[in-house]
């Protein structure tokens, strides 16, 4: 068995705010092993990208601990060890596509992270965008820039990928393809995804697990497993089993 | 793949839009506003005629034509001093000013200490300044290069600390994740995306460096198109007043021109939403 690539332990983040502290996270702990593919389900303002944001060193922890392949967030960070993935592509617009693919290459201390890194052209091929290199992010789809923020974060082969709602602002064609990309990728890179998403059945058809938030404060309602074939199809979300594990997810959301 | 063609515009579509011709646009853009002041010169050239106004108080745009012709050794000595007040003005303002920028955003005690300052020197009204620089100064080109500076500073430095935090929450985010310096984030995100702001900036400098030259050259100058200006109008040499100024107005729009042109060469990846 696989060993812990995070480990979050008794968690809590609290926000300073003029109505006083703000309890985004208490007592949350969970695992996720190296290679795992968590997905994470909670009513709005729970909590989950404060919990993202904390693994990657972006907030402060208030309380407990998180380790990332036994090291802290923040030395995990300065090694590289992440991507982030936004709702928002967040591209840089004056750059062309495979030029916003490279920006992860020239910055943040450059050793070891440009000797190993994945081809640029290689990746924009793998998400379907071979042939556009040389768009400007105006000129591409909103799917299409997208893509390109995942081929981004993919580049300097990430031992954790963190994906923040990544799919939230797109139409449900555009959506189920890159799920299907996504889950293509996952399986040839073998890096740890933690995804965070609204949608019951987008959580249970990638999630190995899906970590379930409650609100006010976040803590964990629950860490389903996902009892499906490695192997998923777009198809199989007509099936009973993945109905039945919908409908569990559903109640878990509704009493959280 | 496939949705290559689905979602995105195939891109001899694309070339075509921004290939479109330039000429058939230019009469209908600027049509309007050639025809207006082709009718204000018109209407002028009539009213001073129709009314046999004295040149003294108004002349005609023929009689300001003809200063053209046959001044025109004047009006070329005194332009190019004032040219060169205004172009070393804008170059120090605003250098100064982008610099003074950068170092706020990145220390907010600077940006506490001298912000305050910077909003008090622009009160003061540049033409009460303007004496006291010619007492400190002298009475070369340092003074006039001043004034403009002055003048062009304070937009920029307001317009390029407001571009320099332009950027979003998730782009620093996304820095951060990849431990880029501050250094890095200035050179590969903040100093590109504050470009629209500053050329919004620098196009309003580029006509008030010009108000600053002159100004400055209103004051015991001998030689500048300010100089001719207050020249002028002492001994009623009315045409070669109005002359001076449509001068003055050419060099303005030359810079604001110039600077435009080099904002469309610069700002390629500028989308229209982004106005
Ligand atoms: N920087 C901050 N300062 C103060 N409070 C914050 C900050 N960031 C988040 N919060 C608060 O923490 C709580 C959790 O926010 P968070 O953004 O993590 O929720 P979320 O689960 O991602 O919500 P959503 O599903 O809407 O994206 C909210 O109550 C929010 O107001
Ligand atoms: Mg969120």
């Amino acid at each position: 068995m696989a060993e812990a690539a995070i480990s979050v332990k008794n968690l809590a983040v609290r926000f300073a705010s003029e109505a006083g502290a703000v309890t985004a996270l208490e007592g949350v702990g969970f695992d996720v092993p190296e290679g795992g593919f968590i997905t994470m389900l909670g009513p709005s303002g729970c909590g989950k990208s404060t919990l993202l944001r904390a693994i990657a060193d972006l907030v402060e922890i208030s309380e407990g601990a998180i380790s990332v392949f036994g090291r802290t967030p923040e030395a995990a960070r300065l090694a590289r060890d992440f991507a982030f993935v936004f709702q928002d592509a967040s591209l840089l617009p004056w750059r062309s596509a495979i030029d916003n693919v490279r920006l992860p290459l020239e910055v943040g201390g450059k050793a070891g992270v440009v000797d190993q890194h994945a081809s640029p052209e290689d990746l924009l091929a793998l998400v379907g965008l071979a042939g556009r290199e040389r768009a400007l992010p105006h000129e591409l789809s909103g799917g299409m820039r997208q893509r390109v923020s995942i081929a981004r974060a993919l580049v300097t082969r990430p031992r954790v990928l963190l994906m923040d709602e990544p799919f939230g602002a797109l139409d449900e064609i555009n959506r189920d393809r890159l799920n299907e990309e996504l889950l293509r990728i996952w399986a040839e890179t073998g890096t740890t995804i933690m995804f965070v998403t609204h949608s019951v059945p987008e959580a249970a058809f990638l999630g190995q697990r899906v970590l379930v938030l409650s609100a006010h404060p976040g803590r964990v309602r629950e860490y389903a497993k996902v009892d499906l074939t490695a192997e998923r199809r777009l198809a199989m979300r007509e099936t009973v089993e993945f109905i039945r594990i919908t409908a569990h997810l559903r109640g878990l959301l509704e009493a959280a | 793949m496939a949705d290559i063609e689905a979602d995105g515009r195939p891109a001899t579509a694309q070339a075509t839009i921004q290939a479109q011709p330039r000429r058939r646009h230019f009469w209908r853009d600027k049509g309007p506003a050639i025809a207006v002041a082709v009718g204000i010169i018109l209407l002028w050239q009539a009213i001073v005629v129709g009314f046999s106004i004295p040149t003294y108080i108004a002349p005609s745009p023929i009689q300001v034509a003809q200063v053209f012709l046959e001044q025109g050794d004047v009006l070329w000595i005194n332009f190019w001093p004032t040219l060169l007040e205004a172009a070393a003005g804008f170059l120090v303002g605003n250098t100064v000013a982008v610099v003074l920028a950068i170092w706020f955003v990145h220390s907010r005690l600077a940006e506490r200490a001298f912000y305050p300052i910077a909003v008090f020197i622009n009160t003061i009204p540049i033409i009460a300044v303007a004496p006291i620089l010619v007492l400190i100064l002298g009475n070369g080109y340092a003074p006039k290069i001043v004034i403009a500076a002055l003048i062009c500073f304070f937009p920029t430095l307001v317009n390029m600390v407001r571009g320099l935090k332009a950027v979003s929450p998730e782009m620093l985010e996304l820095m951060r994740v990849l431990s880029a310096s501050p250094r890095e984030v200035l050179f590969k995100v903040r100093l590109q995306s504050s470009l629209p702001f500053l050329f919004a900036a620098l196009k309003i400098a580029s006509t008030t460096c010009v108000i600053g030259a002159i100004v400055g050259e209103w004051i015991g100058s001998n030689y500048g198109l300010g100089s001719l200006i207050i020249e002028a109008t002492y001994n009623f040499r009315s045409p070669l007043l109005y002359a001076t100024v449509v001068l003055g107005a050419g060099l303005a729009v030359a810079f604001f021109s110039l600077t435009s042109l080099v904002e469309k060469r610069v700002l390629t990846w500028k989308t229209q939403d982004v106005h």
